[in-house]
């Protein structure tokens, strides 16, 4: 994890990073091998996700400015044109800003517009509240006919931008910085609507998504060193939702706590609950994110460290959890 | 029963046809929204009479159509951003056979592909959906890249409303089709002068519209949106796809055009029903110009 200006730097991005291809290497591979793939930007067309593909697929890259709605329904029209849009999209003015253009010109159209939300959660949080993207997976989980996803690492970001390039609907990628560090050697299977089971264990399940599934298998790793051992599942389908992961884990382990980098109000945790109570499962549920309150601002590691988003922070949460 | 199209169905474009005819069928298709509202119980009148004339010289002389084949790839398109006048696409559409004609009476029904907005998943010829004001130009921009990026000829045309211009977007579409270099993409202007809660000009004002355009880099101009030899000769002066300068087409309408006590009270009849008299009333003052 680097330092939030690092983090933010516009430059044409990195084709490697740690655990694998960067995202942006991947999208650019991605133009060479298809010519119906495009990109549509509001102002980040060198930034790193989108700037390897913009350097060889000048023609192809479409820079619309800071005007973030005009962008996302540009790339409907090309989407209803035959063309396969990504839009680079910074996370804190995709779903929050453009949930509209969303929800009424690519997903009730089903159009296959890709939205590549990054610096998602915190990765943005030096910058003020505006800059939090943290209300994105209650938004976009409302959004009939979308498909959310969020990718843990650059393997599971190449499984998912390869998996879902056919989809004839949007698809929501929930992503960070693009440099958390790297879980998989090579990209994962990844069926549609289902978790990873990244560590078995029976005494509780963490499921994470996104950035926190680093810090639950962490948390999983210090919790082992205890003689506790808990299942981690890697939430990389937040829409559809495996709601058989998660009947399962309850069944299995008895305990669930849910981490996200997200308010915890219309999360992955409110997800997860929701899923429990339909089904009549009583169980234990803890939801480990932001807190609906003002959030403060700083570099994201502070900000990580003051919310208990740690693997230390997580593994007190499910020692809570076991002790409640 | 559609029927399977053929070579010889393409419509091509500026085809020839009198204007006594154009406006005859303007005239015709007021009688057909009326018609269509009556069997719905409630619909958009006046913003979709005042788009008649120019809807009948698009789909009648001005886009190349191919009859039977709505998604013909050389086709124009067509774009309405205000959508709520979609019941005045409905017969042209079926005339085309683009869906069968015995849709039509199930306009506004329950589940019926044919609806108040208009819904490119339901409806053979529906080049975009919309419903939200300020969205299609910017889709219209999507189309017309589109074309550049598979050197197509065709033009997308977009009808917006007055009060459409409010919306913040159409001006950041204003600025991108122009950077764009998009000869490509038309936009028409219903200026009718009204919206919702009153007249454009006193909730807030758009003016000067082509002037305004023009300074976002589009050629703009002012016609008269009911008189079809002036929509016509607009048309027909239309620069070649292939240039780099968008169209916009200022159309001076009148909201409720063609039935006088619409006319008088025009956001009355924005949204509404007419009554078994009124219907009547009406019909009979456009069956007099026929």
């Amino acid at each position: 994890m680097g330092d939030a200006t690092d983090v933010f730097s516009f430059t044409a991005g990195e084709a490697e990073v740690e655990g694998g291809e960067s995202i942006g290497a991947v999208l650019a591979r991605l133009g060479d091998e298809r010519e119906d793939i495009v990109i549509v930007s509001p102002d980040l067309s060198t930034a790193p996700v989108a700037g390897l593909f913009a350097a060889r697929h000048p023609e192809r890259t479409f820079d619309c400015g800071i005007a973030e709605a005009n962008a996302m329904s540009i790339a409907a029209g090309l989407a209803a044109s035959g063309f396969i849009p990504f839009v680079v999209q910074m996370g804190a003015f995709s779903a929050l800003k453009c949930g509209e253009q969303i929800r009424t010109d690519m997903a009730y159209t089903q159009l296959p517009v890709r939205i590549l939300s990054a610096w998602s959660g915190l990765a943005m949080g030096y910058f003020g509240t505006s800059h939090h993207a943290v209300e994105d997976i209650a938004i976009t989980r409302s959004i009939t006919g979308l498909t959310v996803v969020a990718p843990s690492d650059p393997q599971s970001a190449t499984a998912l931008l390869r998996s879902t390039l056919d989809h004839r609907g949007p698809v929501f990628f929930r992503i960070g910085s693009g440099d958390e560090g790297h879980l998989h050697d090579k990209p994962p299977a990844m069926p549609r609507g289902k978790f990873l089971r990244l560590r078995e264990g029976s005494r509780a399940t963490i499921i994470a998504t996104g950035m926190a599934t680093h810090w639950a298998i962490a948390a999983a790793d210090i919790l082992a060193g205890e003689g506790i051992c808990v299942r981690v599942l890697d939430a990389v389908y937040l829409k559809p939702l495996d709601e058989e992961a998660i009947l399962a884990a309850a069944r299995d382990t008895g305990g669930i706590l849910t981490v996200e980098e997200h308010n915890v109000v219309g999360g992955l945790g409110t997800a997860v609950a929701d899923v429990l109570a339909r089904n009549g499962v009583a169980g234990r549920l803890g939801v480990h994110g932001l807190p609906d309150e003002d959030l403060l601002v700083g570099q994201p590691p502070e900000l990580y460290a003051h919310y208990d988003l740690t693997p230390q922070g997580v593994a007190a949460k499910v020692r809570e959890l076991l002790n409640g | 029963m559609v029927s399977d199209p053929k070579p010889n169905d393409i419509h091509p474009r500026n085809r020839p046809i009198e204007a006594e005819a154009l406006r005859r069928l303007a005239e015709e298709w007021r009688l057909a929204v009326i018609d269509l509202i009556a069997g719905a119980g409630l619909g958009h009148y006046s913003s979709t009479f005042s788009i008649a004339e120019l809807l009948a010289v698009l789909y009648r002389h001005t886009m190349r159509l191919r009859q039977a084949d709505p998604a013909w790839p050389d086709r124009d398109r067509f774009l309405l951003g205000k959508g709520h006048a979609a019941v005045g696409l409905w017969p042209l559409l079926a005339e085309l056979d683009y869906f069968p004609a015995d849709w039509l009476p199930g306009f506004g029904k329950l589940g019926a592909p044919l609806t108040d907005h208009p819904n490119m998943r339901t409806t053979p010829g529906v080049d975009f959906s919309s419903g939200s004001l300020g969205h299609n130009l910017s889709v219209g921009i999507g189309m017309a890249l589109a074309a550049r990026l598979r050197q197509q000829d065709y033009r997308t045309f977009v009808i917006l409303g007055d009060g459409e211009l409010h919306e913040g977007q159409v001006w950041e579409a204003a600025m991108a089709a122009s950077h764009f270099r998009l000869g490509n993409l038309v936009a028409i202007v219903d200026a009718n002068g009204s919206c919702a809660a009153g007249p454009t000009s006193s909730v807030m004002n758009i003016e000067p519209v082509a002037d305004r355009f023009q300074a976002f880099g589009w050629r703009a101009f002012d016609i008269d949106g009911h008189d079809v030899d002036a929509i016509v000769a607009a048309f027909d002066a239309l620069p070649d796809p292939e240039s780099a300068q968008p169209v916009c087409i200022v159309a001076r309408t009148v909201k409720g055009k063609g039935v006088s006590f619409m006319e008088q009270e025009p956001r009355k009849w924005h949204l509404g029903f007419l009554g078994s008299e009124d219907r009547i009333r009406a019909a009979a003052e456009i069956r007099e110009r026929l």
